[in-house]
């Protein structure tokens, strides 16, 4: 049958997810053994180093950020039926955005230079998704394939800059000169101290809470307007749109626009909240885990703001899990993340039709109190 | 078991078979009597587990209950190589053909005989002159199989079967991709495999051709099986209620049509699809308010494209449409622009076109009117307005279940097509184009569609009927258009002719009695 089963919603957006990263889970920590670690020791190491305090909460939010940014961007293309596998790229052009606002426009005062350099982050990622979404809007080539070649084409291109153009002469590194303090985005424990708060120094900046207000704009976004209708009308039946009156090339373009400035989210955490300075590859990697997180959140954005937080622990807690136990190296994150993917993704169905006989079996008994509302 | 008890025992037994899926019941205790050498039809709504009824004897699904015999012993069937294996065959409603492959490549599928060919080819050739020879199936064994016509493709799925050594022939709605005359010659074939001791279990919701065609008919409703007729012994209206539960009306009331102003004027319109082939061939009528035409013709002739262009779809070749004796600007030649003008669009397929399955129905409710102030004036959705429009649309449409929030999915056929019809009559539209109004839906809505259609008519709407059901062509249409290749091949009143004479048309003999 190729309908997939249908569930209670709580089951299909609640255990489901929870399920499919059990799994994900499990087989890690059959690797673990298999390796000769103790999975439990692991497991704790990883909540220990992710959660265990503030300095821990403080680095799995601030990747978290990252990925909630990097995961919106993904999920909002899902809606539209559209595969964006070019954030990595998108967010990597969106630095030099960031940054070229910061290098030339110093001159802004107080914090509107940040301000600015947000939206030339926005704009840059926007401007690189255009290309692959026109293509796709006018010429139906496949986003898949053209995002990935784009993907490289922002590699080189960055690589180019870097080394020779943007590269402060007086060193080695392929990286700008810092940013004036302008253009920084506030990291927490600066802006806790003035209050005199103590919070240990991460990098923890305010895009947290820009990315939560991206994931509440998203989310009003896809439904409750009209825009986001048609998205999700373009996404889940193209020929009833056009029947709708809904150009599917409009909405194409539309999205990959959204999508890419969405992925300028990360620069602005990275680049502008971090780094303060435009650095080689300095995307490593996060918009592929955008594509793991909106798997996993099921391209809503509170269920990506969940999986970002997940990931972030993973990456904060899977660093420190490294460094205590030198048998287990980062890339066993890199394998959970792989197996999220596999169980969320790929095989995010294999749980459906046991979970619901199993839920019938249950309904199917009689019992005194009253059955589970459904819905 | 001796031979002879065999011979006595019924072809087929179903005893007390039960499915669930979910909360749905769709099979509860169901028993079911085939006897061998006879034709035994099976009708019910749709939803009434026929179809789920059938897959359990094929393999397809295993059923939480009961026992499945065949020539009276006992056997378990789970997958459709055991069916088989049993001397059950089934021929699709969507045939199961490899396009590209030749008759006898797509009879041999699955049956190789070996990693080499030739052998098994041989042996299948002979095989087929055989069957030829017995059964009359005259098909040529080198021919590709995608371009036959739907007949002899549907000819071909028969002959899978009986190759495969079928006793026992399933077939489900067999008739609904078919000319009449291509029926008729169905039926034939099915007469003769009777006479040869075979079996045929047939699947219809067309109460016509089971009177035509049956010996034994059986009832299903609701997923129970309700009961079982000799068909010489009961009549349509007996059956109707049966399939429903209550009185049927199956005759629609209908007063003399006042046909007023030409509401829409087409004028050679020529359409090409995708690919650049011509649907519609220099196509002219004229559709005045308070008349209903019918655009009757087997599925595929070009009326899907002819209504997707009336609707602004699809982009015509060449030709104009006139609404009111005006061309409409071109900024309006399009679907938004169709439905300013006040032309509405029951599209033919509501899965493809009408609905979009996973969304809420009160959103699927939406779909073309999205930029409608009622939803809400400013940048957001006004959502109490979306839901209590919604609300008040299934309340004068008695669209059930009243959930305006309910995925448009889990509703049944016919209350889907409440759903579009609500949205695209309430407007109040001046034309209304209206594609299969009552495919895959359930009696007692197509009694309910039927009464709306007319009520329209006589509110003095222009009304557009494209059907491949020339009952439902010859009992709501005041004027009946015939296409065949893209072309009217005649027009018609309905008063005036009968489905021999439509069958013709439809065929392409063109004006062969005018």
């Amino acid at each position: 049958m190729s309908a997939p089963v249908e569930l209670p919603k709580w089951a299909d957006v609640g255990l489901i997810p929870l399920i499919n990263v059990a799994a994900a889970f499990v087989i890690s920590g059959l690797v673990v053994i298999a390796i000769g670690e103790n999975p439990f020791e692991a497991v704790k190491l990883l909540l220990g180093g992710a959660l265990g305090d503030l300095e821990g909460i403080g680095f799995t939010l601030y990747y978290a950020t990252s990925f909630i940014f990097t995961g919106l961007a993904v999920a909002i293309c899902f809606q539209a039926g559209l595969f964006n596998i070019g954030v990595e790229g998108q967010a990597y052009v969106a630095g030099l955005g960031a940054a070229l606002a910061c290098l030339y426009l110093g001159f802004l005062p107080g914090y509107t230079l940040a301000v600015v350099a947000i939206a030339a982050a926005a704009l840059f990622g926007a401007a690189f998704a255009a290309i692959p979404g026109y293509l796709q809007a006018k010429r139906d080539s496949h986003l898949v394939i053209t995002t990935i070649m784009f993907n490289y084409i922002a590699s080189a291109f960055m690589g180019y800059l870097l080394v020779r153009v943007l590269r402060e002469p007086s060193q080695m590194n392929p990286e700008t000169h810092v940013f004036p303090p302008g253009g920084w985005v506030p990291q927490l424990h600066a802006i806790l101290t003035y209050f005199g708060v103590k919070w240990p120094v991460t990098p923890l900046n305010l895009s947290f809470f820009l990315a939560l207000i991206a994931s509440f704009a998203v989310w009003i976004l896809i439904w409750r307007t009209r825009l986001g209708f048609e998205i999700r009308t373009v996404g889940a039946n193209p020929t009833a749109a056009v029947y709708g009156g809904i150009s599917p090339a409009r909405i194409t373009m539309i999205t990959t626009l959204m999508s890419g400035a969405l992925a300028g989210g990360l620069a602005v955490n990275v680049i502008l909240g971090e780094q303060h300075r435009l650095i080689l590859e300095y995307v490593g990697g996060f918009g592929f885990v955008g594509i793991a997180v909106a798997l996993m959140g099921r391209a809503h954005p509170a269920g990506i703001v969940l999986a970002a937080i997940l990931f972030g622990m993973l990456y904060q807690g899977g660093a420190e899990l490294a460094f205590d136990k030198p048998k287990i190296s980062r890339d066993m994150i890199v394998l959970i993340q792989g197996l999220v993917v596999l169980f969320a993704g790929a095989l995010e169905h294999m749980f459906r039709a046991p979970l619901a006989n199993l839920l019938a079996k249950f309904a199917a008994r009689p019992v005194d109190a009253p059955a589970v509302e459904r819905g | 078991m001796t031979d002879e008890a065999r011979d006595q025992a019924p072809a087929i037994e179903l005893i007390g078979i039960d499915k669930r899926f979910g909360s749905v019941h769709a099979n509860n205790n169901v028993n079911l009597r085939v006897e061998r050498g006879i034709i035994h039809g099976i009708v019910g709504e749709n939803g009434a587990g026929k179809s789920t009824l059938m897959s359990i004897l094929y393999g397809f699904y295993e059923a939480d209950a009961g026992e499945i015999r065949v020539n009276g012993a006992p056997v378990r069937i789970s997958s459709s190589r055991e069916a088989i294996s049993h001397g059950i065959g089934m021929v699709h409603q969507h045939f199961m053909l490899v396009q590209t492959l030749t008759v006898l490549e797509n009879v041999m599928l699955g049956a190789e005989g070996g990693a080499l060919l030739a052998r098994g080819a041989d042996a299948l050739r002979a095989k087929l002159a055989e069957l030829e020879r017995e059964y009359g199936l005259e098909v040529d064994p080198d021919a590709i199989v995608g371009e036959l016509s739907v007949g002899l493709q549907q000819r071909v799925e028969i002959l899978k079967a009986l190759v495969r050594g079928a006793e026992i022939l399933v077939l489900d709605e067999p008739t609904a991709v078919l000319t009449p005359a291509e029926a008729d010659q169905l039926f034939e074939m099915l007469r003769l495999l009777k006479t040869q001791n075979k079996t045929v279990i047939f699947i219809t919701h067309k109460l016509r051709e089971i009177m035509r065609l049956t010996d034994r008919v059986s009832v299903m409703r609701r997923g129970e099986m309700v009961a079982t007729f000799e068909t010489a012994k009961t009549s349509p209206p007996e059956l109707a209620d049966a399939m429903v539960g209550r009185k049927v009306i199956l005759r629609i009331e209908k007063g003399a049509a006042h046909p007023g102003e030409i509401a829409l004027e087409a004028r050679n319109l020529v359409v090409r699809d995708d690919r650049g082939v011509t649907r519609v061939d220099d196509v002219s009528f004229t559709l005045r308010r308070g008349e209903i035409v019918g655009i009757a013709g087997v599925a595929g002739n070009g009326q899907s494209e002819l209504l997707e262009a009336l609707a602004g779809i699809r982009v015509l070749t060449s030709g104009e449409i006139l609404l009111n004796g005006e061309k409409p600007a071109v900024e309006l030649r399009n679907p938004k622009g169709m439905r300013a003008l006040s032309v509405s669009h029951v599209p033919e397929d509501r899965h493809r076109m009408g609905l979009v399955m996973p969304f809420q129905a009160c959103e699927s409710a939406m779909l073309g009117f999205q930029d409608d102030k009622v939803y809400g004036g400013g940048l957001l959705f006004n959502r109490a307005a979306i839901v209590a429009d919604q609300a008040r649309k299934m309340e004068a449409f008695d669209i059930r279940p009243r959930a305006p929030l309910l995925k448009t999915a889990n509703f049944s056929g016919g209350n889907q097509q409440k759903i579009v019809l609500a949205r695209e009559i309430e407007r109040n539209p001046h034309v209304i184009l209206v594609g299969q109004p009552t495919r895959g839906v359930d009696i007692g809505a197509i009694e309910f569609i039927h009464k709306r259609l007319v009520a329209l008519r006589d509110a003095g709407k222009a009304v557009l009927l494209v059907s491949v059901e020339l009952d439902e062509i010859m009992a709501l249409s005041d004027r009946i258009l015939v296409v065949c290749a893209g072309r009217i091949t005649g027009e018609r009143r309905p008063e005036d002719t009968n489905q021999q004479d439509l069958g013709l048309l439809m065929a392409g003999v063109s004006e062969h009695a005018a």
